[in-house]
């Protein structure tokens, strides 16, 4: 499976785009993989805050229950409410138009180079 | 494979088919399962439309004969199994004591005096243990043939049709479309003995085919060449699940479990009391007390499933828990089985499901929630 290189990776399975002091955050590949299928998706709102580590959200596949943390404190500005119509998206373009959520960082978390990450999953 | 007790997890006869078909695996009872090969719902899908091969080698087969088998297996579980002619199968529940459940088995009688247990995987020790001690009485004997034994499930409506098309398979005296549900005929797969039995746990037409370990490899492929071109595809545990649900059927360790009884579990006629005496019948006779929790089928809106172990209200007042939930992929919506008090047990009625801190409003039906076709 290859990672895109531009990203940042969480332990949690969360890729993140940053750009300026706002980041695009969705699940890895891998992680939806593990999941199965994705049929539901709930997300926080526009405008929450959130804070680093606590759970913002959840993926439900037929079989399970994912949970979606924030990967940083800051505020929620957009959500992807195609994702939320088309859950599948999260399978088929987990790093593209499966991402979940963008946010304001308050402080810039420290996350995982591709490499980083694909030597957590061992894949 | 070996987890961090050092415990080795088992691998079925087809283990490296699966690994070259790209399957995610998981842990079930022991064995590593392929759960998916691409898609669960796409799996569920096809098995609904056309068909779908499972490896399910994980379940445990006990060979039972002897001049007092009928006899034994009237003693031993909950079904009356000496009347039944060469050639039927029956659901069984072995029962212990207290009238609650060690295993559910399918039984189908292979012989004048012989008989083919399949029991649960994650059972096989109980179930062995428990048939082996109600045996001291009886001249019969017992073995255990799990080992040798592998075991597809090819369901769906084309099974049949992919069946008649399997190069080297040759069945005995009866034609395969004479073969009815829960009926079992002997066969040979070049030149192996093959048991194919009309039955399944996906609520669709179907076939189990039991089979030596060394000969699970060739008849998957026959399967699958016969199959193919007729939308047959390996299917994983996953969707064998939700196929399950949606029929209402039920999951040892879900809905069946050693402290709840047959009737709780709407399994009343998995029970013959007029056969005589049985293991867990006095218990059964009695019945659970005064307003014991029931099997029911429960309803949703939208997409969010309630799942096993969610508790179950009406206002502040807990009625019961779910025992599985899924987003049915066939119906759309999510669907569950639940124990729940009697009192809010009848069809219609209004209840609650707590999803993680939120309540989700659901309806009580009645299983199952969903039936095909018959022709």
């Amino acid at each position: 499976m290859s990672l895109p290189n531009d990203l940042g990776y969480t332990a949690e399975h969360e890729w993140l785009r940053m750009d300026g002091d706002e980041a695009t955050v969705g699940i890895t590949a891998y992680a939806a993989e593990k999941l199965g299928d994705v049929v539901y998706v709930d997300l926080p709102k526009v405008g929450q805050k959130v804070t680093a580590g606590s759970v913002v959200g959840e993926i439900e596949s037929t079989k399970s229950v994912g949970e979606l943390f924030a990967p940083a404190t800051g505020t929620v500005t957009a959500t992807n409410d195609s994702v939320v119509a088309s859950p599948e998206l999260v399978n088929h373009d987990a790093f593209g138009q499966g991402w979940l959520i963008k946010m304001t960082i308050d402080e810039a978390p420290a996350l995982l180079t591709a490499d980083e990450y694909a030597a957590l999953t061992g894949e | 494979m070996v987890d961090s007790l050092g415990i080795t997890s088992r691998q079925t006869p087809l283990h490296s088919l699966h690994e070259a078909l790209g399957a995610s695996f998981t842990d079930f009872a022991g064995w590593q399962m392929p759960v998916r090969y691409t898609s669960d719902l796409a799996e569920h899908h096809a098995v609904r439309a056309t068909a779908g091969l499972f490896d399910v080698s994980h379940m445990a087969e006990f060979e039972v004969s002897g001049p007092q088998v009928g006899a034994f297996l009237d003693y031993a579980v909950s079904s009356w199994l000496s009347p039944v002619e060469l050639g039927q199968a029956k659901y069984a529940l072995l029962l212990n004591e207290d009238g609650g459940a060690i295993d559910d088995l399918i039984v189908y009688r292979t012989g004048p005096f012989q008989y083919f247990v399949v029991a649960n995987a994650g059972n096989r020790e109980p179930a062995w243990s428990a048939l082996k001690q109600r045996a001291v009485d009886f001249d019969v004997e017992l073995h255990d043939v799990s080992d040798q034994t592998a075991l597809l499930a090819l369901q769906g409506p084309k099974a049949y049709e992919t069946l008649m098309r399997v190069f080297g398979l040759e069945v005995g005296t009866t034609p395969l479309a004479d073969l009815k549900y829960y009926r079992a005929i002997p066969a040979r797969f070049e030149g192996e003995p093959v048991l194919i039995g009309r039955t399944g746990y996906t609520g669709e037409d179907g076939f189990e085919l039991f089979i030596d370990v060394s000969h699970a490899v060739a008849l998957w492929q026959a399967l699958m060449n016969a199959g193919g071109p007729l939308g047959l595809v390996p299917a994983g545990l996953a969707c064998r699940d939700t196929l399950r649900l949606e029929a209402g059927m039920p999951l040892y360790g879900h809905e069946l479990n050693a402290t709840t009884m047959p009737v709780q579990a709407d399994l009343g006629r998995a029970v013959s009391l007029v056969k005589g005496n049985f293991v867990g019948r006095d218990a059964v006779v009695e019945g659970p007390g005064f307003g014991a929790p029931v099997l029911v089928g429960l309803i949703g809106d939208g997409r969010r499933a309630p799942r096993a172990d969610y508790r179950i209200f009406v206002g502040d007042v807990p009625v019961g828990v779910v025992t599985s939930g899924a987003l049915s992929p066939t119906l759309g919506y999510p669907i569950a089985m639940a124990y729940v008090d009697p009192d809010y047990a009848e069809s219609g009625s209004g209840l609650e499901v707590d999803v993680r801190g939120t309540r989700l409003p659901v309806v009580v039906a009645d299983l199952p929630f969903y039936q095909r076709k018959k022709n």
